[in-house]
């Protein structure tokens, strides 16, 4: 059962297709992932999954309510921090957050205590009583995470919740987006372009590029799509080049050695599957030092740096 | 010691808001919440404007405005207090007479030309000052209706502004019971009330103006700009286009006949009623002068027949309703198409 489903989820700004037969499948209790670059058409998603932009064409079930429908019933379940938040700067962030509460009419009783245990979980308890016109972005995006969950909602939409955060930060926001999946049992979607951060903390990711999703799943079926029978693995070795690269053709498995641009002792070697438990054996048995080792495509990096490189092509193919 | 005075606001803010949380659940606090989302938002805007320093600026200027016109109204009074004195309408001739020998409008005349600064102060920034904010997508991302928070603004104004010409009026009135002890009687009351009512209405107009502009046009600075433009344009130039366009579709020959006359004259006053500003003017005169029995233009047949007397207030509220109803009109145009625009605007950019 999910609590978030589109089907062929289509919008058209004129010629634009800025979102393209997208189908998404999110549960609660999870945290998934919506990854693409700049104008892949994220934002606008979120914007047709809360009834704040009509589709052009499919549909949408939000929470078990059709957001074109029923906004209200949606709005009323689901916790929203858009991208660029804002707060009015003349209210205290606790101000900022009752307003939140009262349009959600919420009773006045539980308000306080709610709002005070927000304000806690984010880190803003200190400056809860100063106007936001004094916040930095940071400690606005946390408040906004705050404003989020103000409802208590069964579906949190987060539209890139960790763009202007410090790292220490990073950390604790994206451990309570773990909880709020795993102790509320809410359904997460996070935006995002920020990988490492997403593969921490996603179950499930979808990578989003010109409004079509070119790969969906967990981290590790990702990387075993992408791999396929072969994989690529990065060495670092000691020596002079002339004398490495026969030695690394000569390892049995390995089709293609290439030589970083950047730093010339480590070595790019595509082979077959076997290589993974082989390489560095055959290498030392052959007398050649190695002081790095690492298999490209497990890290969600490399997943997403391999779409984007195809997306580019096809972008330069077209320029050529 | 310096986070003391912001404090203090804050802590006023508080008070208001409970205060109307109070009123409106009828003493109990809790488990009564408002219905219409648009409620919530006007409380909040309300509880803004009334702690905002336009609205101390506002009280501040028309406050002193308003009772240098009344002082210089009242001594023009006082020196004819001798057959004034006792007449009826007396009270109300202070606000809508102007010394013949002062320069300063009357009060009616000036709330007439100032109101419309009002009704644009709590107007022009009204939605773009939410997109500045980047607090729109979050607002209309709450369970309310996307027109609750156009409503709840509108609302919000007119309440800020029926506050500020109260309190004013309260002032003036103040001023002219205790300097002069000039009593109103009950029909001197009705008539303050109804032209308190016509006034906020056409406050509300260019209110509901200022939130077109604030809708329309992205920046606040720019919106303010062109709400002011059109009501200066209006306010100065009014008489000498309605004066061309008579001219071109009911000319006036070399030598014209009386009925000429009358035409163009008639066509010019018609043209004119299309503005708010006449059509308040209009109704201010018969409200707040209980002998103006026309506005219109008067033949001398029909100056014989009037009859030099004063109006009860029932009569001069008849007179004076074609106006009201016009400019009730007009204001819900305005925030009609207001309402549209924003109905049909994108949230994001
Ligand atoms: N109102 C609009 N009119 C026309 N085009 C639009 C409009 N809004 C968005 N777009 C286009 O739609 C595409 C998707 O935009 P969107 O904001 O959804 O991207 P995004 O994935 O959120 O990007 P980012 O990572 O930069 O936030 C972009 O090409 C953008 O230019
Ligand atoms: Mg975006």
């Amino acid at each position: 059962m999910s609590v978030i489903r589109t089907r062929a989820l289509t919008k058209t700004y004129g010629s634009l297709v800025a979102v393209d037969h997208l189908n998404l499948d999110v549960r609660p209790g999870e945290v998934f992932g919506l990854l693409g670059p700049n104008g892949a058409g994220k934002t606008t998603t979120i914007l047709m999954l809360l009834g704040l932009s009509e589709p052009t064409e499919g549909h949408a079930e939000v929470a078990g309510f059709d957001p074109t429908r029923d906004p209200l019933e949606v709005k009323r379940r689901v916790g929203y921090l858009p991208d660029q938040v804002g707060f009015y700067g003349n209210l205290t962030g606790r101000q900022n957050l009752r307003y939140t509460a009262r349009l959600n009419r919420l009773n006045e009783r539980e308000i306080e205590g709610r709002i005070g245990g927000l304000l806690d979980q984010v880190g803003l308890a200190d400056v809860a009583d100063r106007t936001v016109d004094t916040y930095s972005r940071g400690m606005l995006q946390r408040l906004g995470l705050a404003d989020a969950l103000v409802k208590d909602p069964s579906v949190v939409i987060l539209d890139e919740p960790t763009t202007a955060i410090d790292p220490a930060g990073v950390v604790e926001v994206l451990a309570s987006i773990r909880s709020i999946a795993r102790d509320r049992g809410a359904a997460v979607l996070l935006s995002s372009h920020l990988l490492h951060q997403v593969q921490q903390v996603c179950d499930r990711v979808a990578i989003f590029v010109a409004g079509k999703v070119v790969a969906q799943g967990t981290m590790r079926r990702l990387a075993e799509q992408m791999a396929g029978d072969t994989l690529q693995i990065e060495v670092g070795l000691e020596g002079p080049a002339d004398a490495l690269e026969p030695a690394l053709r000569a390892v049995p498995g390995v089709h293609e050695a290439v030589r970083d641009e950047h730093d010339p002792r480590v070595w790019r070697v595509t082979g077959s599957r076997a290589l993974q438990q082989r390489l560095a054996g055959e290498l030392v048995s052959r007398g050649v030092a190695v002081w790095h080792l690492r298999r490209v495509g497990d890290d969600l990096d490399e997943i997403y740096m391999r779409y984007f490189a195809n997306n580019k092509e096809v972008g330069d193919g077209r320029a050529a | 010691m310096a986070a003391r005075p912001e404090a203090r606001l804050g802590g006023l803010r508080e008070t208001v808001s409970a205060a109307l949380a109070r009123l409106r659940s009828g003493g109990d606090v809790g488990d009564r919440v408002p219905s219409g989302g648009w409620r919530v938002v006007a409380d909040k805007e309300f509880g803004d404007h009334v702690l905002s320093v336009r609205l101390f600026i506002l009280v501040a200027v028309l406050g002193l405005a308003a009772v240098g016109a009344i002082y210089s109204t009242s001594t023009f009074v006082r020196s004819n207090a001798q057959q004034a004195a006792g007449a009826p309408g007396l009270f109300v001739l202070l606000f809508s007479a102007q010394s013949p020998s002062s320069q300063i409008p009357s009060f009616a005349t000036l709330i007439g030309l100032l109101g419309p600064l009002l009704g644009i102060a709590f107007g022009f920034d009204a939605i773009n000052g939410e997109r500045a904010e980047r607090t729109l997508p979050r607002l209309v991302a709450q369970p309310i209706h996307r027109d609750d928070v156009i409503n709840g603004k509108f609302a919000a104004g007119l309440a800020a502004i029926g506050l500020v010409l109260v309190a004013i009026t309260v002032l003036v009135s103040g001023v002219a019971f205790f300097e002069l002890g000039i009593v109103p009687g009950p029909d001197d009351v009705a008539r303050v009330v109804a032209w308190l009512a016509a006034t906020i209405v056409y406050v509300g107009f260019w209110l509901a103006f200022a939130m077109l502009c604030s809708v329309a046009l992205r920046r606040a600075a720019t919106s303010a700009l062109a709400a002011i433009s059109v009501w200066l344009v209006l306010t100065l130039f009014a008489s000498l286009l309605t004066g061309i366009a008579a001219g071109i579709l009911a000319p006036l020959p070399a030598n014209p006949t009386l009925d000429q006359q009358v035409a163009n004259a008639q066509l010019q006053l018609d043209l004119a009623r299309i503005s708010p500003g006449e059509l308040y003017g209009e109704a201010t005169a018969y409200l707040l002068n209980p002998s103006v029995q026309s506005v219109g233009i008067i033949m001398p047949s029909q100056q014989a027949a009037a009859l030099p007397s004063i109006l009860p207030f029932e009569q001069s509220l008849l007179l004076s309703w074609p106006q009201g109803v016009a400019l009730v009109a007009l204001t819900v145009v305005c925030f009609g198409a207001a309402y549209v625009a924003f109905m049909r605007q994108e949230i994001r950019a």
